[in-house]
């Protein structure tokens, strides 16, 4: 049926429709809390975190804590980022770099790296170096290995075109491998970030120092259940803004590419 | 073609190729694992690197031993398995129940699916402490927090999946005169399996995420309990000893879960 319509009336039903959802979780959530089969403490109304959050908000907690997070995660990010794909690059096109990393990349990537976390409080501290670091750590994996396959699936026939036009190393790697990767770099990127959001603000529970993970953690020690909820809320927010600004990112950074023009 | 796709599928898996020359492959495949282990045993042992901070290979080794004499392993490697398979369990359960009928019923995707594809970014770790509230500080919570991070994941891929079936055999089952129940059951769901298994193995590496997580978070058992308290203790060999343990055990859970997943969608070549 939806297919018949015209597109024009097509889109706006599905923006009401996501509309209508939003309010229909709120106002389940808000109907659950109302029927007080729930006490206040475990899942306090939406009016109440919603005016806590506004409260967070203008006394400017909430901000800082989501610019503190937001700076951890992607300092840890852009390392990972600018090192995954090096890694990824060079495992790709030199041998003696594939056979020393490719059992140590093939071991490390199912690895739960949140355990590494103790290792990095021993010899960072608890302080915005270890978490930045777990950051990194942890969000390196899926970059590299999609950077390595990217640039190890590169077409024959454009490697070979370019060399017979005889396209020095430097060239090459910068005007075709990379371009050439890039949409698959660029997925290995969309799959690190929420990693690295999700590590840092584990970090910032277990090892305190603010930002949004630690006053979440915060507000549960002192049993502020309005405060926990406007947090959730909060990160789900931030969560599902980054994930978006990555879409669009690729959109633009890939306006050259098939998979842009297709869609 | 097919022939040569044999050949090298027989190739690969090494039946062509003599034992020797299979072994000499894997150790040079293995080396720089045992490179790794032999300078973590070297840095520390001629004092490159303070043993306090990295302490040898073989002191970690022995402490391992005495976490697994002293069945402290057990005890908690028990406690972390049960919390990572009920609450991954249940996931898979309601998560692929939920998405198939999502996909299969329209007014119940219109609803659902802008809202789980606006909460699918949330970042897991945040809900550990509403879980702490809701189910206090023993294995509740965290089985609730592994269900509530690896819920999205399979609900997405079975959905996704349920939808990307051909509807071309959907309708000549229907035409053949299947119900619908038995389209569900033996089209739809069988259609969706690849997708829905991969969706299981990202839900996996949640599971073991959260579940680390949540055992630094809520204490008292658990691998994730362990070695956050043997760091605290500053027992450090034992440390590195528990997150190899850790590290190890989500490394195999992905393999056999791959094993498993390529035996079950065998009957797809």
């Amino acid at each position: 049926m939806a297919g018949m319509m015209e597109p024009a009336r097509r889109e706006s039903l599905l923006t009401a429709l996501r509309v209508g959802s939003g309010i229909l979780f709120f106002g389940a959530w808000q109907l659950t809390a109302m029927s007080h089969v729930f006490s206040e403490f475990l899942l306090p109304s939406v009016p109440v975190v919603a005016e806590r959050l506004w409260h967070d908000l203008v006394s400017g907690d909430l901000v800082s804590g989501i610019v503190l997070t937001l700076i951890r995660t992607f300092i840890g990010f852009a390392l990972a980022a600018v090192g995954g794909i090096i890694l990824g690059v060079s495992i790709a096109r030199v041998p003696l770099v594939r056979w020393f990393f490719d059992p140590l990349v093939s071991a490390g990537l199912p690895m739960p790296k949140v355990a590494f976390l103790p290792i990095f409080m021993l010899w960072f501290g608890v302080f915005d170096t270890s978490k930045i670091l777990m950051v990194a750590f942890s969000s390196i994996f899926p970059v590299i290995v999609e950077a390595w396959a990217g640039t190890q699936n590169i077409d024959k026939y454009m490697t070979w075109s370019a060399m017979s036009l005889g396209v020095n190393r430097h060239r090459f790697l910068w005007e075709i491998a990379l371009p050439a990767a890039l949409p698959q770099v660029f997925t290995g990127l969309q799959v690190a970030l929420p990693i690295a959001l999700i590590v840092d603000i584990v970090c910032e529970m277990q090892m305190g120092g603010e930002g949004m993970g630690g006053s979440i953690m915060t507000d549960m020690r002192f049993a502020d259940s309005p405060g926990v909820f406007a947090y959730i809320v909060a990160i789900a927010i931030v969560g599902m803004v980054l994930v978006k600004a990555m879409e669009i990112t690729r959109r633009r950074l890939l306006l050259w590419h098939q998979e842009t023009q297709t869609a | 073609m097919s022939r040569t796709l044999t050949l090298e599928t027989a190739a690969r898996r090494g039946s062509l190729i003599p034992l020797s020359t299979r072994l000499a492959r894997a150790l040079i495949r293995g080396l720089p694992l045992i490179l790794v282990a032999a300078g973590w045993q070297i840095a520390p042992s001629v004092g490159l690197i303070s043993p306090e901070a990295l302490p040898p290979l073989s002191a970690v080794a022995t402490a391992w031993w005495g976490l697994l004499m002293d069945g402290s392993l057990a005890s908690n490697g028990v406690s972390s398995l049960w919390e990572v398979t009920a609450g991954l369990g249940l996931s898979i359960v309601v998560g692929i129940g939920a998405g198939v009928l999502m996909a299969w019923y329209a007014p119940v995707d219109a609803i659902v699916s802008p809202l789980m594809k606006s909460l699918y970014p949330m970042p897991k770790s945040a809900l550990i402490p509403v879980m702490i509230l809701w189910f206090g500080l023993g294995a509740g919570s965290k089985i609730a927090s592994i269900f509530a991070g690896c819920l999205l994941p399979v609900v997405l891929s079975s959905y996704n999946g349920a939808r990307g079936v051909d509807q071309s055999l959907v309708w000549s089952a229907m035409g053949l005169g299947a119900s619908r129940r038995r389209v569900l059951w033996e089209v739809v769901i069988p259609g969706a399996l690849p997708e829905i298994m991969a969706g299981i193995r990202n839900a996996l590496a949640i599971s073991f995420i959260l579940m680390v997580a949540a055992e630094f978070l809520v204490g008292q058992n658990g691998l994730g309990y362990l070695i956050s308290f043997l760091g605290d203790g500053g027992v450090y060999d034992a440390m590195f000893a528990g997150v190899l343990t850790v590290a190890a055990f989500g490394f195999f859970a992905d393999r056999v879960y791959l094993l498993l997943m390529q035996r079950m969608l065998r009957w797809r070549e």
